[in-house]
């Protein structure tokens, strides 16, 4: 479904991504894991066209789409739940959702959707009229993930849905993330620092370090993988 | 007590009008961050093509309200698409640039479209035809509220309904209020930035061509250079209120407009720019975030 192909990317003289190689294939959850600063945020934003890709091609479902602009991406499929949740402050929860459908026009999808993701965080139901600003960080990322949704998205691409939540929330969101995955049938290619949640509900993983993919393997293996365990799970 | 009325309405009106400029100020600010100080001189050009427009209808004797309809809506026309290009020209292009450069090239665009006006019309005052008449149901109280006077409230109050809603109800006010708080968010989820821009300029410049058109009729004469006081006052306007709030830019201007009807009718009017920048200061000072503005917290 996506391929990235010797990609390389960079902020003004920064290379930040070097050759990346990697594929998604339709229905799978991918992970990416790295350390801070490895290119894990970049590689996403490379592929929803806000970091310019400088060499390299990215393929979806066929397409070169490393020159597409961000918003046929998202007319295409590609949708965000960027790192730090980028909930719009000062729209209501529900203003929050109808911007995600916000290139769509079939009332009638767009309902069936809303009434999901209300099913997924019934919480989202109950903050409707509320600003997204005065949500906790869980319910934020709940709504970035359902305003997510709401494009009805066949790639959604999930930066640290982790960051700065409590374990239990951790646990409910990961849980999510794979139902989305199974039940409205979604790819999902997950960011995160947080390994072995990461690895527990991936299909497979990539090593990033330095802008490189260094490794390459199934969930499993990396999970027993020693040096996956000594840099990245912490055992 | 029927003087203290009078003032206040004198001062409403002026006010009214201030908001329709700084309403332009505000939404821009909003959204890119940017003083457009060239807007002064889209409700200048605003004023102007209701003049000629005005003008030349009355020539061929179409009924007065045909006129001001006509007017209205071509000066809003006209004043748009100088307002859409001007951002198109100037300030798109140093849209990633360090922000002085844009407030630099807005400096230059507002210098550039006094002279281009004063070089393709004139450097005298032209006299504004009156287009808002003296209406007879007025006549027991217009020695307080003049026609116009009244004209110009119920129309403001009219437009800021409407942008009211454009705002809150409309795809395109959804999107930008969601550009002017995440603009990296309002692209991941597929807004056109750069048109939403073009919308906010069209827009703002909409309302001050149709606030030119108001006051020229009210004041009775327009130049070239009626846009630069005019504008300095509904940015000073808008910055009391909070720039970048919509509610804020309304409230500084009534504000605004009433200190200085209330400072011209019982201190002097010689004091009346005086008193406009004194509050200006004062609030700066006291609340520099401006009287509805949020103070700007960066989050980590």
């Amino acid at each position: 479904m996506l391929e990235l192909r010797n990609v390389n990317a960079a902020y003004g003289n920064i290379q930040v991504l070097h050759n990346i190689d990697l594929e998604i294939h339709k229905g799978e959850i991918i992970t990416l894991i790295g350390a801070n600063g490895a290119g894990k945020s970049t590689t996403l934003m490379a592929i929803s066209g806000i970091v310019p890709v400088r060499s390299g091609k990215i393929l979806f479902e066929g397409k070169n789409i490393s020159k597409v602009s961000p918003e046929k991406l998202v007319s295409m499929g590609i949708s965000q739940v960027p790192e730090g949740r980028h909930i719009f402050p000062e729209l209501t929860v529900m203003e929050n959702l109808d911007m995600g459908a916000f290139l769509r026009n079939d009332a009638k999808g767009i309902k069936d959707d809303l009434d999901y993701v209300f099913s997924l965080f019934p919480i989202l139901a109950d903050r409707k009229s509320q600003d997204g600003g005065t949500l906790s960080g869980g319910e934020q990322q709940m709504l970035a993930m359902s305003r997510a949704l709401m494009a009805r998205p066949k790639l959604m691409l999930l930066d640290e849905p982790s960051m700065g939540l409590a374990p239990l929330i951790i646990k409910q969101i990961f849980e999510i993330v794979k139902r989305i995955n199974k039940e409205h049938n979604t790819t999902i290619f997950l960011v995160e620092q947080n390994a072995n949640q990461a690895l527990h509900v991936a299909d497979r993983g990539y090593v990033i370090e330095n802008g490189v993919i260094t490794i390459s393997d199934s969930a499993e293996n990396l999970l027993k993988n020693q040096d996956i365990q000594k840099a990245y799970l912490g055992i | 007590m029927d003087y203290f009325i009078e003032l206040l309405f004198a001062g409403l009106t002026r006010g009214s009008i201030y908001a329709l400029i700084a309403l332009g100020y505000t939404m821009v600010y909003g959204i890119i961050g940017l003083i457009n100080f060239a807007h002064g001189e889209i409700y200048m050009i605003g004023a102007f093509t209701s003049f000629i427009v005005a003008t030349v209808l009355s020539i061929y004797g179409f009924p007065l309200l045909a006129i001001v309809i006509i007017a209205a809506v071509a000066a809003a026309v006209w004043s748009s698409a100088y307002g859409f290009t001007v951002e198109k020209l100037a300030y798109r292009p140093l849209r990633k640039a360090p922000r002085l450069a844009p407030l630099i090239s807005a400096i230059g665009m507002s210098i550039f479209l006094q002279n281009y006006v004063l070089l393709a019309q004139t450097s005298d005052f032209l006299p504004f035809p009156e287009l808002i008449p003296e209406f007879a149901f007025m006549e027991p109280v217009a020695h307080i509220v003049g026609s116009s006077d009244m004209v110009i409230l119920v129309t403001t109050a009219i437009v800021m309904i409407a942008l009211t809603c454009l705002i809150k109800f409309t795809k395109i006010g959804k999107a930008m209020r969601a550009t002017a708080q995440d603009k990296t968010m309002a692209v991941l989820v597929g807004v056109n930035v750069d048109r939403v821009i073009s919308a906010t300029f069209i827009i703002g410049s909409a309302l001050a061509a149709i606030g030119g058109l108001l006051i020229a009729s009210h004041i009775g004469q327009i130049n070239f250079y009626i846009g630069f006081l005019a504008g300095i006052k509904a940015f000073t306007a808008a910055v009391l209120g909070g720039i970048g709030s919509i509610p804020g830019a309304v409230l500084g201007s009534l504000v605004l407009g009433l200190t200085e009807s209330f400072a011209t009718g019982y201190i002097s009017s010689d004091y009346e720019d005086v008193f406009a920048f004194s509050l200006l200061v004062l609030i700066l000072i006291f609340k520099p975030s401006g009287l509805l503005g949020k103070t700007e917290t960066k989050k980590v």
